[in-house]
Order: C-alpha cells, then structure tokens, then sequence
C-alpha cells in the first residue's frame, strides 16, 4: 500500500458569489521515499492540494469529500490534536516565502529547539544538537553561529536553507514543498533544488512538490500531476511526460517554453487564459482553448463540451481527455479487426 | 484573437455599485444599516428644522418667559405645545434641538471640508514631491498637532473679541469656529493623505505615468489622489464626529455659539445648571441627541473602514 | 583606472552606424542614512556627519543599436532595473551620461524631455500595479495621446487607441473596463498598448513577463516579438530569466553587483560563455531534457552592495579568482568574436 493515497478530494471555498470548487476529484498516490511533481499555472489548484493534505485550509474553504489516507489514517477526519502529530512531525511543509515559517522574533536555534521539544521528550541541550546536525546537512557555513541569528540576519537563500533544516528536523516521510524556489535567483534555486534532491535520496522521504516550472519538476521528480482549472488532467512519469505528453494542454504548456522554440521565431503559444473557477466551461475545462477539439475531419467533438473526460491509459500515464480516449479507441478497434 | 473570457455586455455604473463589496457587505450589516438610517434622519430633520420645528427659536416673539422649565410630555405638569419640554429661556426643546443640531452638523461638516482642503493638499504634496516639501509640511504638522485645538480656540477666540468685539464674533461664530476646527486638526488628513501617497507612488502606475511624461501636478491629481480616496473616506467620518464633538466642547466651554443660536453643545452647558433644580431635561436630551449623532456617524466610519481595508477583504 | 578609458572611446557598431543608445560610466547611488539629522554621528568625541550608500550600478557602459534587443540579465539587486529606470528619467543617474540618437538626455528637465517621451517608453513588470485602478482602459490608452497629440480632434484619438488596441489582441469594445476586471495576461497586452500608443522606436521592458504563468509569458513574448518586426522597435529588455534571453535577445549583457561583466550577441554567450559568473547562471537554467544537470556551485552569496568588494566584484564568489583579481577592478575588453568580457583571467588567457 502506498504511504500516501489521495482519493476524490473535493475542496470547495464559501464566497459570496456562490460556492466555488477550488478542488475536483483529485486522486493520487505517493509511495515512500518517492518524489511527485504537481504542476500548473496559477488557479489550477496545485497549492489548495498541498494545504488540503494536511487540513491547513483555511475559511472559507473547506474540504467537501474525498479521503487522505496516510500510513493508515485518514487525515481529513482526524482531530485537530491527532493531526498535530502528523503535521511538521511526519509530513512537513516548506512555503514559497520563508518568513510564512519563521518567526521574526525568535533566533534560528530558538525555533528549531521548541519545535523539536514540540513532538518529542527531549532535553534543550539534545535539541540543540539535533538541531546543529541538520543545519550541517543543508550544508550552512558555520552553523553554530546561524542558531543564535534571527531570520532577518539571513539572506534568502540562506533561509530557505533553514526551512529546508526545520522540515528536516523530525526526519519526517514526506515534505510537501509548496514553489519552494519561486522566490529566489537562478543560481540559488538551483542549489536549493540540488539539495533538496541529494537530502530526500539519502533520507528516504517521500517529496511533493508544487511549481509551475516544468524545468525543475522534470530535474527533482519521478511522477508528476498535471493540474487544469481544480482537476488533475495528466499523470503519470515525469520522464514519459515530459517526452511525450499527451494531453492538448500539456503539450502547450510544454511548447510555449523558450526553450522549446528556434530562437527568434515564434513560441507556441495556448490561446486564452486560465478560467476563473467561479465560470467553469461545461465538459472538459480546456476545450475553449484546444487545437484538438475538432477532429480531423472538421467537426467539432461534442463531448468536450458535453461531458467531463475520464482518465483513460496509455501505458504508465494517465490522461483526461476525451480526443486521447478517442485515438485509444481507434487504435483497440484496429487491432482487433485487422 | 484571444481570450474571450470576461462577459461581454459592459456593465453600468449602479451595476457597479451593486455588484461591489461596499454594497454587498452594506446589505448584510444590520449596524450600519441602521446607523445610516439614524444620520440621515438626523441630518433631514436638521435641515429641514425651519419646516419641521413648531416654533422658531431664534424669533423672540415667540418666545413667553412664563413657560421656562416645563418638563417633556411623559412628566406630570408637562404643557401640551411643548412636546420635549422648555428651557429655562421658556424656548420649545425640540424645536431648539433640531436647530441645534442643525448649527452642529454645519460646523461639523464645515470644519471638515476645511481640513480636507488643507490636509488632502498637504498631504499629497508631502508624499509626492518628497524632500524639502514633505519635511517642511510635516514638520508644520507636527507644531500644530503640538498645539490642542482648545489652545488655538482660546488664542483666536481671545484675539478675535479683543480686536473686533465679541459682538461681532457672536455673529460669525459659525464661521469661526470652521476656522479655529479646520486649522486645528488637519494635520490628521496631512499624514493619513501622506501614507497612502507613499504606498501609491511606489507603485508601476505611477512610474507609467512619469514616463509618458505627465506633469507632476496632473500625476497627483488625476492619477495618485483618485486611489487615495478610500483612507480619505474613513478618516472622513471620524473627523466630523471629532469635529461636532470638538465643537460641543469649545460651546460648553463657553468659546463657542452663543445661547441666542445654540448648538448641541451650547445647549447642554446652558442645561446645565438645571440639573440640580430638577429640570435635568434641558441638559440630558441635547446630549442624548449629541451622543447617538456621534456614535452612529463613529459606527458607520468603523464599517468603513472594514469594508474599504483590501486586507481584510480576500476573495 | 583601466575602466575610466573605456568612458571615452567612442563606440561604433561593426558597420559604423551611431548606436540609437548609448550608456557611458553610469552611476548610481542611494543614501541609505536618512536626512542630515539622521546623519550626524558621535565619533571619538567629535560630531561627524556619516553617510551609506547602496551601490546599484557602478560605470555601466553600454550600446543599443538601432532594431536589436539588448536582454540584460542578472540576479536581484545586480542593478539591471536601475538601469532601465535611469534610462527612462525615473531616476536621475550619480555620474555618467546617457545619450539618445546622439543627445544626451540625462541632464534634461521634464519639459525638454517630453519629446523623447515620445520615443522611448517603457513596460513594467507587475501587470497588477502597473494600471490605474480608478481609470477605464480607454481612459488609460487615450492619455498618452491627448500629451503628446493634443491636436488631434476626439475621432482620431478615438481610432488611434481602436488600432493599438487591436494590435495587441484587445476587443476595442472593453474600453469602458477598469483594469482589475483582467487577468495578468490582459493587463500587460493593455500596458503593452499604453507604450505602443505614441509610436515609440525604443522601449525598456523591466521584467515585462516575470509575473505572468507560463501559457500567458508565451503570448506576451510573441506580442513583443510581432510589435519588433512591425514596427523595427529596439528593445532594452530586461529580464532574470534566461531562457526567455536566448529566445528573444539579438545581444545579452550580463550583470554582476552594479557592474557589466560580459556582452556578447546571443548565440556567441549560449554558446560559449567567457566570464565564470555567466558560466554558473547558464549551468543554473532548469533544462527540461537533462535528467542529472551538472551546475558549477559557487561559493557563499552575493555581497550587499553597501561595501563593495575590492577588485573584481565577483572574486569572492569566483572558483579562479587570484590575487589580482582581489585588487584591481576589471575592465571591458573586447575579444576578437566582438564578445567584451570584464574578467582578468579572461584577459590573462587563463579562462
């Protein structure tokens, strides 16, 4: 059994224009020491996922449906005090900004101490010399000098580095990374990413991490999600989908990248914009923006804009989408009648 | 070629209004609801006193001695004609309430769009220009928040009735008091302005602006202040129930209208007296008047301000 | 100083042609110490006056050529935005000039330099905070016109922001809208269309895609691509991103701390990146075809630019920094491909 399975979550946020799904049958699972990319543009619901595994969202959202099962334990039922243990203690966060984690008023060695003291019976003195160790292992030049400074001593990489240690701090199995590196120079994201990497092989812990860069998802992970408009719409291996998504929209995610251009020509770019999720188009969420919706011979397929696609499989990866469905289809009835 | 998203049809200003948050947050609180109603009764009522009121205060004809201290009409002894009551001049309380508050709300708006004036313009030349300008304005500032505005009431009262006579700032003492109100407290717009100004500027508008190559006075004007009119909205309410209560001080003191057109304020000082004698009602129905005008006006700000800070409001 | 003589060469593209900008021995210096009061300090019993300044670009000299897209790149606080802000008159340079089309323009108060605000115009970066919350599109897009047309009648201002409008892919139709009714993407096409309004023949775009999702940073590069070849615009583009600088730079600059340490067209810096710092950003760019990619790890982080470092402001990070380079600051030099690189190994030959 996995250690993490993830099945029909429904997250839904109370405004006053009515409800609005943030969070549509949202299934997934993540084994132990895997690493699992979740991709996609602002809006698609790829950081509600993360804040919704270990019940962090906040009024007016709430989780509608669906179970989190975690090492056995269904999390979105789980109390409040239960939960506690389970947050920061086996599953831990590291945010976009690391002054969210941090607090401005403590010293670095102040805050790791009660954490650790937090979850477990332990003595100052033995905190501190966990809390040495793993500032070593995000590799902190003299970090004995760090656990006396205050966040606002540090640079930002150097904070995300002690995120990076507080996450660590009791050897949890899985840390979700919410755009851990979004707010950082090229450089410094690159080694953070790096070492993240290197500690999440050498720990076995498991890795979700959400971005919108499919240049790191596709160095860090081994599985990725697709995420469209609150639903999932492409899973599979980071490799295979990165070589040859399938989904319309991942493909023109994929080829709008620079890098994925003859320099000075055009990018190929996906008309349209993300939808608002409070005026969802009917069927499939992304066929006002297809290529693909009409088929070859001129007519439009009425099912993207009648029904909501299912997954349907190529191999390994998963995909919903109903032209996908179609040459899957087309290729099973060949092969049977030859 | 792109992006077809948004709704096609336009819509108008009042759909506008409605679809906003202002209206919508207005249309669940029962508070301000019912504050807005209260203010503005009292604002109607107040102008309208000339209409409404049964006899005219200000008109000594109508005025007999011989009906001083008659009690409101819940009160054995009370008189018929007079439905609150008299005071002890024998005028008709709710008539002079209603002029009273009618001097009360003019001062208070008064003294107010004075301080705008002043303190919007200050305030918007201090935060844009920067420098020499915002040092020198908001150290102006600062001496005359240094200074409360009874101070300058005294001085200026003094100053006024030792030069012209106090007959002649009885006349204008509607007037003066604007002035010595306005003067006193704009400092508060100056610096509110100033702030949002600062957050403003620092903003790629602003810079958009500057590039195109606008005049520094068009940019302020047209572009920074328009955005700075939430703060000046709440600041706003909680200025007038400053100024009217500022005004009610400077009369109770004596430094304000005179007995023969009273405010709110000049009315509970010349009730006063009464209250030990028995007659407690010329006194406590100006200040009943005085504290539900304030309080509702102070409510309505606090709604305000919550609905207008972007931060509380997400979503 | 070495640097100082590169101030007054005279600098001519390959075909001799007077480059459209040209940016010579900039400077730029923010206090940091507040007013005089603030300044004043005790030292040694003595009242002195103290002062710190941030030191975000020191002698920047460059050239735009007519038509082409000079990309700066670097990380934050490098200086690159400075730059482009200088150029455009938001900030007023320490030391240094600046000259367009052969004038200098940095000296010139608002009124002289209104007919270049003509020219030269500018995209932001923050689509959210770059449109006037209290004016509708048509409002926004008619202003710069009615500046610098105001003899124009209403109809012609009217079909003028219709074109411009269109010309970024803007229904002409959502001109009564207020900005926030769109989405990142259709606000920087509308500030896009505010910069393109008056025709300009040179803009500065600072980031103009950074705060976009992927999707959308692909339409808006397209725009600006197609508004190039339309309209022969040059670009002063300014970006941390470096994929998007191979894609759409003619020319990259390189900047480090204030400084430019290496200029070469595109192709030439992809690839073959002389200067060790443009050699770990471009091993830093996430590839999406390499499983394991080798990044060249530098050391510590980047100096606050209040205490400059000595020498090279690189050194301290540099794998080959020796002693030279701790000491003396290093100039432009140019290479025989045309690439100018400010590295002593470089120059040395030892890179």
């Amino acid at each position: 059994m996995a250690l993490l399975e993830v099945s029909q979550l429904d997250v839904r946020f109370a405004l006053r224009q009515g409800e609005v799904r943030a969070l549509r049958d949202v299934s997934f699972t993540l084994d132990r020491g895997e690493r699992l990319g979740i991709v996609g543009e602002s809006g698609a619901g790829k950081s509600v996922a993360a804040f919704s595994l270990l019940n962090l969202i906040s009024r007016p959202g709430f989780i509608a449906g669906g179970r989190i099962v975690f090492d056995g334990q269904t999390l979105n039922t789980l109390s409040e005090r239960k939960l506690r243990k389970v947050r920061g203690n086996r599953i831990s966060m590291i945010f976009q900004d690391p002054m969210m984690t941090l607090n401005p008023v403590l010293s670095i060695g102040e805050q790791m101490v009660e954490c650790l003291k937090a979850h477990r019976r332990i003595s100052s003195k033995a905190a501190r010399a966990i809390a040495l160790d793993k500032l070593r292992q995000v590799q902190i030049p003299s970090p004995e000098k760090r656990l006396d400074q205050y966040p606002h001593e540090l640079s930002g990489g150097m904070r995300q580095r002690i995120i990076i240690a507080i996450a660590l701090l009791l050897d949890p199995d899985i840390i979700i990374a919410d755009e851990p590196t979004t707010a950082l120079d090229v450089t410094i994201q690159a080694e953070i990413m790096a070492l993240l990497l290197d500690l999440c092989e050498q720990h076995n812990v498991g890795l979700i991490l959400i971005t919108h860069d499919l240049g790191v998802v596709s160095q860090v992970t081994q599985r990725m999600l697709v995420m469209y408009a609150g639903r999932v719409i492409e899973q599979g291996p980071t490799r295979e989908i990165i070589n040859d998504p399938q989904h319309p929209y991942t493909q023109g995610l994929l080829n709008a990248l620079p890098q994925m251009a003859t320099p000075g020509e055009k990018l190929n770019q996906i008309r349209g914009s993300m939808p608002s999720l409070a005026k969802l188009p009917s069927g499939c969420a992304f066929h006002p923006r297809c290529d693909f919706m009409t088929r070859q011979s001129g007519e439009p397929r009425a099912a993207c804009i009648e029904q909501v696609p299912g997954f349907v499989g190529t191999g390994s990866c998963r995909v919903a989408c109903h032209m996908v469905a179609e040459m899957l289809e087309d290729r099973r009835l060949k092969e049977e009648t030859p | 070629m792109s992006t077809p998203t948004t709704t096609t049809s336009t819509p108008g200003r009042w759909e506008r209004f409605r679809d906003s948050y202002v209206w919508y947050s207005f249309k669940r609180d029962r508070t301000a609801q019912l504050c807005l109603a209260i203010f503005l009764c009292m604002v109607v009522a107040a102008f309208a006193s000339p209409l409404i009121a049964p006899t005219d205060p200000y008109d000594l004809r109508q005025i007999d001695i011989l009906d001083s201290e008659l009690p409101p009409f819940w009160i054995d002894g009370a008189d018929d004609r007079y439905m609150l009551g008299t005071d002890a001049q024998g005028r008709d309380l709710w008539s002079i309430v209603l002029y009273g508050t009618r001097v009360s709300l003019l001062i208070g708006f008064g003294a107010v769009i004075l301080q705008a004036l002043i303190g919007v313009t200050f305030g918007l030349m201090a935060g844009y220009l920067g420098g020499k300008t915002d040092a020198i304005l908001m150290r102006l500032a600062d001496i005359q928040l240094s200074f409360s505005t009874l101070m300058v009431a005294i001085v200026v009262g003094a100053v006024v009735k030792a030069t012209l006579g106090s007959a002649f700032y009885s006349q204008y003492a509607v007037i003066m008091l604007i002035l010595i109100i306005g003067l006193a407290e704009w400092p508060q717009y100056a610096r509110t302005v100033r702030a949002s100004v600062l957050a403003e500027r620092s903003k790629e508008y602003v810079d958009a602006a500057r590039v195109m190559g606008l005049r520094s006075k068009r940019i302020m004007f047209r572009h920074v202040l328009p955005n700075t009119l939430s703060p000046i909205f709440v600041i706003s309410t909680v200025q007038i129930a400053n100024a009217i209560i500022s005004e009610a001080a400077l009369s109770f003191l004596g430094l304000g209208m005179p007995e023969t057109h009273p405010s709110l304020g000049s009315l509970i000082k010349a009730g006063f007296d009464y209250i030990q004698s028995g007659s407690w009602w010329i006194t406590l129905i100006p200040g009943a008047v005085l504290v539900v005008l304030v309080l509702s006006i102070n409510l309505l700000g606090d709604w305000l301000r919550d609905v207008m800070n972007p931060r509380l409001y997400k979503g | 100083m070495s640097a100082q003589a590169d101030n007054r060469i005279p600098v001519r593209d390959a075909d001799g042609a007077e480059p459209l900008l040209q940016i010579r021995g900039l400077k730029k210096r923010f206090s940091l110490s507040g007013d005089f009061l603030d300044q004043l300090r005790f030292k040694k019993g003595r009242l002195v006056r103290h002062q710190e300044h941030v030191h975000a670009i020191n002698g920047v000299n460059l050239d735009i050529a007519r038509g082409e897209a000079l990309c700066v790149v670097g990380e934050s606080g490098c200086g690159k935005s400075t730059v482009a802000r200088t150029v455009m008159g938001l900030l007023s340079p320490s030391e240094g000039e600046i000259h367009y089309d052969g004038a200098r323009i940095d000296h010139l108060s608002s009124r002289k330099l209104l007919p270049y605000r003509k020219r030269m115009q500018m995209i932001f970066q923050n689509p959210y905070a770059s449109l006037n919350p209290r004016m509708t599109i048509q409002q926004t897009l008619e202003e710069p016109l009615r500046l610098h047309h105001p003899e124009w009648s209403r109809a012609q201002v009217i079909d003028k922001v219709t074109t411009v409008m269109q010309s970024v892919g803007i229904d002409p139709d959502w001109g009564k809208r207020f900005g926030h009714e769109f989405s990142g993407g259709q606000r920087q096409r509308i500030a896009i269309a505010r910069a393109l309004a008056v025709d300009p023949e040179f803009i500065v775009a600072d980031e103009p895609i950074s705060a976009l999702d992927v999707s959308i940073q692909a339409q808006v590069l397209n725009l600006l691509m197609d508004a190039q070849r339309e309209r022969h615009l040059t670009y002063l583009f300014i970006t941390h991103d470096l994929a998007v600088v191979e894609h759409f730079g003619t020319r990259v600059a390189v900047m480090y701390l204030g400084t430019v340490c290496e200029v070469a067209t595109t192709a030439t810096l992809f690839d073959k990146p002389r200067h060790p710092y443009t050699q770990a950003l471009l091993s830093a760019i996430p590839r999406l075809k390499d499983d394991r990619p080798q990044h060249i790890r530098l050391s510590g982080e980047v100096p606050t630019p209040v205490n400059l470092p000595s020498g090279c402001v690189f050194h301290g990070r540099c794998p080959h920094a020796n002693a030279r380079c701790k000491q003396e600051i290093p100039a432009l030099v140019t290479q025989t491909d045309g690439t100018r690189v400010a590295c002593h190994g470089v120059e040395e030959g030892r890179l």
